[in-house]
């Protein structure tokens, strides 16, 4: 069993904004881009090019409806670690291999000392971890740690591969520790929510709901429709209007 | 417990690359700049490019998985000879010497004796202006690359109306709009720019309305989606312009001074001259002078002229303003919302509503930057203000047989309401607007095509009048696909997908080698597949030979259609070779100011494949083109594309790119060959964009700063607005010859389809096949490319795959239900011509009349590199053999294309469909599964070499 560090210094973790993700795959195809070279390298596929292919992904993209018939709504879901407060995925690892970093709150896996038991993944209730069949290890979300400190990187870039990729703006990275921070500021302003709470993991990776629509939510009825067009005559009051204004 | 104090020590600061280089993506056609990170000379990773025009740094699903696009085993190896049936995907690999010398041999053959027998048809092609020019050099009519089945109907019926269109040639004010709509805008179409916009109006809290039928991707975050029917789009949006009319809600001034609403039409039923516009000895359209009671010339200054009222002319005949036959057009009781109702299914009130809310947007919250201009006659206007209404439109409206006329309403109520190129509407991007339809004729009349001799001009254009179609004396078509024909007069992309079937049946005439390159014309680019295939294999009785004799196929990757090729010339992956992305071409350009790009190559090809571009190059000379060629008989672009892209000179000081000419790089648009050019391009990031000042940046088509600029630059050719035609003169011209008069007239078979659809004002008729079918075949089907794929070239990558690996049909759950059809069922889709076996998703968000499925995804097992029981082959499957590609008999036995029959867009989102459960006992998986391709990827095997 691994021990979890008291508190950390910072709180780096995703904001991601529901309303706006319209489900492209960016931030999952770029995810898997960096990362099968980076840190985690490599997340292997299996099977690329058959009948089963299937491989180690550390974000994926869902979408779903919600409710029925004209209220219902389309929501895509990018889902990946949460770095939780209080992982049971970190409390569970028999080797330490699974860890929470004091200085940012990250969550990593070591692939040296992972033994590729999969207790972790069974206890993360968000699916968040991918076991890598070609690698024998766990792999996950590593915020891109190898990005974010990257001093050969341009100050700019220092951000997760998914946030820098995401056309439509809807990831926002940084330190939910810091009520003054931007991301700290976005979820205030927008009600952002955890994900299961009633687990009480505590993540710190915030979802920004969606808005509320406006207009046409089958609030308006078909109308009879014998109804007669009421276009009597209105090209003459139309014409007349356009003689007064040109006037 | 283990403790924490135990974190390893881990590489913050691993350098991603040994070297970053810039370049432009081609995992679409939007062409986001991307830097391609090198490791060890292998591609580790690649990003989008801050600086970059068109993504501004962010890059897409495909973009991020182009690493696994350029490493693909489907990449083709070498040069191919069939050595199977044609079909049977059995190759040799050949050396190029061989390929290059048989090439030749078949295009010398044709080009001695007849140009035409050479049809040249590229696909996704982003190097147009050389593949065109090229085969203009060659002296074929036979030329286009996609359009014809992708958005003609867009870019034709925005060109004749306000010299722009959607997509390419225009964008959302995305900074200053106020109320965003999206007609049939599919997850395709486009990628990063919309996708960029769409995040800045979620910012600004901007209202964004999708009118779909499907609620996936960009509509499913609209605030509110209109799950319209598929192909009543443009009866809704005539219902909304009724709507503006009768609330009076139009933009007067705009329309007065920028489009042509005050010119006046001469009402003379029956005569020749009906329905022209009235014009004085200068050939100048007229107006109505309301203060003097005369005539004036509408060229200038409008302010005075009548919008209603009839007038007589000096000779005594009648004319009215356009206005009016516009106004009475749309207040007609068939376009109440009413009305409209009944075919739309949108409840009146929400039209209505809807109108109401453009208005407000348009008229309520005007949008005034501080920004002085001056219009093209004379006039300072201290401020721009703008109607800041944004619309975008795309694969729904242009993929019916109405969309020509259904793109011609949407951009009538932009126009209406003032949103065109004004702060907060739609923008142009340089070098559009040009004029409104831009001068440039179809070349390939009887006459312009002989033995050996270039063609006098470019073989797509813009007939103004029945004169510049291309027909014989008897009115049949000259060009194999009938473009251009009174078949489909205004198709300005051609009609790609006609062309198989037209050339094995010789109809208008057999040709000799067919040409094509990155189109997958023998797989998901066909209509009615199986009639397609049998038209590549079919042999002629008589001789035994094929009636297509000769295909030669150009791509990267093992598609289906390389199986149908004689001869495959293999093409390199996007970051092996150089590309020129070209004002000339399809620009990239922002509002803000034109824009291009180059590739080059980034990685070097380790296989024995060519850029097609060199190779065409090459072809060119050894067939020794005029323009390829030099006085004495060398080639003249002996570097390949590279020197073609610097020293090709389109017009005197222009050519394929616009940045960095003159000598020492200094000048823009208009220049000497600047050897160092590609160099400063790669510099910059392998882009170039000129920024306009802010007071060229609005109003383009009247604002004269801008003209005069434009002109400079070689971007317009004449000194003139772009006077909006909301009448379009060259359709009556058309409707006129179908009436029986002037010179050149339709047969008779065409008259009442051209007299019907050539309307000078729009109008919403139901598409054809909807029309026809509408009681055994119930539900619309309609296709999309998911976003993760969309205009991508290779569905086989490995990332995508696991993403997209099958496709489902979906289904509107209430309606499945009533059918007893439940979720994972597996059921028959039922066309007129044919049935495939799918698997049903059901879902909420899609038109209770409509099924859809992912475009695409299905494979021919054998293909593209992946194991024949790959789920792309198995459960995968397509729509297109249920799409005919002729419409059913008419009288006189006469069958035409299943497209608009203006444009000759294919029509393929017209079709209509019954659903029924599979049998218990049928397998799950789907059907008709073709014969296995055999993989050219072995070809090795069957010895050649390099």
């Amino acid at each position: 069993m691994t021990a979890l560090p008291e508190t950390t210094a910072k709180k780096l973790g995703l904001v991601i904004d529901l309303d706006t993700c319209v489900g492209c795959q960016a931030c999952a195809t770029s995810c898997k881009e960096w990362n099968t070279g980076g840190y985690s390298a490599p997340l292997t596929d299996q099977d690329p090019y058959g009948a089963d292919p299937h491989g180690a992904w550390l974000n994926r993209v869902h979408g779903f409806e919600v409710g029925d018939g004209p209220s219902s709504q389309t929501v895509h879901f990018p889902r990946s670690c949460l770095h939780c407060e209080t992982p049971a995925c970190v409390t569970v690892c028999p080797t330490g291999a699974s860890y929470k970093r004091v200085e940012d709150g990250i969550v990593l896996v070591n692939p040296d000392t992972c033994i590729g038991c999969k207790l972790c993944s069974w206890a993360c209730p968000y699916g968040a971890r991918e076991y890598d069949y070609g690698h024998g290890v766990m792999k996950k979300c590593t915020l891109c740690v190898d990005r974010i400190y990257n001093e050969t990187f341009a100050p700019e870039d220092r951000i997760p591969a998914c946030v820098r990729a995401c056309p439509t703006g809807a990831r926002h990275f940084g330190d939910l520790g810091d009520p003054d921070s931007a991301v700290s500021q976005l979820v205030a302003e927008r009600g952002g929510f955890d994900l299961l709470p009633e687990f009480g993991y505590k993540p710190v990776n915030k979802y920004l709901p969606p808005r509320q629509r406006r207009g046409g939510q089958g609030e308006e009825q078909a109308s009879t429709v014998d109804a007669t067009p009421a276009s009597g005559g209105a090209a003459e009051r139309l014409f007349a209007w356009v003689d007064r204004m040109l006037s | 417990m283990l403790s924490s104090s135990s974190e390893p020590a881990i590489p913050l600061s691993e350098p991603s690359a040994d070297e970053i280089k810039t370049t432009t993506c081609y995992m679409c056609a939007c062409r986001c700049g991307i830097r391609v990170h090198l490791k060890d000379g292998k591609v580790r990773y690649i990003d989008g490019n801050r600086d970059h025009p068109v993504n501004k740094g962010v890059l897409c699903g495909k973009g991020s998985a182009g690493i696994m696009q350029h490493y693909s085993p489907a990449r083709l190896r070498a040069p191919l000879l069939r050595v199977g049936p044609r079909g049977s995907g059995e190759f040799k690999e050949i050396a190029w010497d061989e390929a290059i010398a048989l090439a030749v041999k078949w295009l010398g053959d044709v080009r001695k004796t007849d140009p035409r027998k050479l049809a040249f048809f590229t696909g996704r092609d982003q190097s147009q202006s050389l593949t065109g020019w090229w085969a203009m050099q060659f002296g074929t009519p036979n030329y286009a690359a996609h359009g014809g089945f992708c958005s003609v109907n867009m870019a034709s019926a925005g060109l004749y109306t306000f010299g722009g269109s959607f997509w390419e040639f225009g964008d959302t004010d995305w900074e200053h709009t106020r109320y965003f709509m999206l007609f049939g805008v599919a997850e395709d179409h486009a990628s990063n720019p919309i996708k960029i916009g769409l995040g800045k109006l979620k910012k600004r809290g901007v209202k964004i309305v999708a009118v779909n039928p499907v609620r996936t991707g960009y509509n499913a975050i609209a605030d509110e989606w209109i799950g319209i029917k598929p192909g009543t789009d443009g009866l809704f949006a005539a219902a909304l312009i009724h709507e503006l009319l009768q609330t009076q809600k139009v933009d007067l001034d705009y329309l007065a001074r920028y489009t042509n609403a005050p010119w006046l039409v001469i009402k003379n039923p029956g005569a020749a001259d009906d329905g022209l516009f009235a014009r004085d000895d200068a050939g100048n359209p007229l107006g109505f002078d309301r203060a003097s009671g005369k005539p004036v010339s509408a060229l200038g200054k409008t302010e005075g002229l009548a919008l209603s009222g009839s007038v007589k002319l000096a000779d005594g005949r009648e004319a009215v303003p356009v206005f009016q036959l516009m106004a009475e057009r749309f207040l007609a009781a068939e376009y109440a919302p009413e009305q409209a109702e009944r075919q739309t299914g949108i409840a009146a009130a929400t039209i209505r509503r809807i109108a109401a809310e453009l208005a407000r947007a348009a008229f309520q919250e005007q949008v005034t930057l501080d920004i002085p201009w001056t219009d093209w006659f004379g006039r300072r206007h201290e401020t721009m203000v703008g109607r800041p209404v944004g619309m975008h439109a795309m694969r729904g409206i242009s993929a019916h047989s109405n969309g020509f006329n259904t793109c011609r309403i949407l951009h009538f109520l932009q126009i209406l309401l003032g949103a065109i190129d004004c702060p907060g509407g739609f923008r142009y991007k340089p070098p559009y607007p040009k004029l409104a339809p831009p001068f440039l004729k179809p070349r390939g009349k009887p006459g312009d095509v002989q033995p050996m001799k270039a063609l006098p001009g470019p073989q797509l254009g813009f007939p103004t009048g029945p004169e510049d179609l291309l027909v014989d004396a008897a009115g049949s078509p000259q060009r194999i696909d009938k473009a251009f024909s009174w078949d489909a007069p205004f198709s300005a992309h051609g009609l790609m997908h006609m062309v198989i079937a037209n050339a094995a049946r010789g109809d208008p005439y057999p040709i000799d080698v067919l040409f094509m390159y990155m189109a997958n014309m023998g797989w998901n680019s066909a209509m009615n597949l199986p009639a397609t295939l049998g038209a590549l294999t079919e042999k002629d009785a008589a001789t035994g030979e094929y009636k297509i004799p000769k295909i030669i196929y150009s791509d990267a990757y093992a598609s289906e259609m390389v199986a149908y090729a004689d001869l495959v010339l293999p093409d390199t992956t996007y970051l092996e070779r150089w590309d020129c992305i070209s004002l000339l071409d399809r620009p990239i350009s922002e509002p803000d100011g034109p824009a291009d790009a180059i590739r080059h190559p980034v990685v070097a090809p380790d296989r024995n494949v060519r850029p097609f571009q060199d190779v065409l190059i090459d072809l060119g000379a050894r067939l020794g083109l005029p323009g390829l060629t030099k006085e004495d008989g060398t080639p003249r672009y002996p570097g390949g594309y590279p020197d073609y892209i610097v020293n090709h000179e389109r017009r005197p000081g222009i050519g394929p790119l616009a940045g960095h000419r003159g000598l020492n790089g200094g000048d823009f648009g208009r220049g000497a060959p600047n050897p160092r050019q590609l160099e400063q391009y790669i510099a910059d990031g392998s882009f170039h964009i000129h920024h306009l000042p802010p007071h060229m940046r609005y109003f383009k088509h009247v604002n004269r700063d801008y003209i005069e600029w434009a002109l400079d630059k070689g971007f317009r050719l004449t000194p003139t607005p772009v006077i909006f035609q909301l009448y379009s003169e060259p359709m009556q011209k058309m409707r006129l010859a179908a009436q029986g008069h002037g010179a050149v007239q339709p047969p008779d078979e065409h008259r009442r389809r051209i007299a019907t659809y050539f309307d000078p004002l729009p109008f919403w008729y139901p598409p054809f096949e909807q029309d026809q079918s509408a009681g055994e075949f119930p539900l619309h089907a309609i296709t999309q490319r998911p976003m993760a794929m969309y205009h991508s070239w290779g569905s086989q990558n490995s990332w995508l795959r696991q993403i997209h690996g099958h496709n489902r049909l979906y289904m509107n759950r209430a309606r499945a239900a009533q059918s007893g059809i439940a979720d994972d069922d597996w059921v028959w889709i039922t066309s007129p011509i044919g049935r495939v076996k799918a698997q049903v998703k059901l879902m909420e968000g899609v038109n209770a009349d409509t099924v859809w499925t992912w475009n695409a995804i299905g494979k021919r097992a054998g293909a593209w590199g992946l194991d024949a029981d790959a789920p792309e082959a198995t459960r995968g499957f397509l729509l297109n053999h249920l799409i005919a590609e002729l419409l059913p008999e008419q009288a006189g036995g006469y069958r035409f294309s299943n497209s608009d029959p203006v444009t000759g867009q294919a029509a393929w989102y017209d079709l209509k469909v019954k659903i029924e459960k599979a049998g218990a006992h049928e397998p799950a998986e789907t059907s008709p599964r073709f014969e296995p391709l055999a993989s050219p990827l072995a070809a090795a095997a069957n010895g050649g070499g390099q």
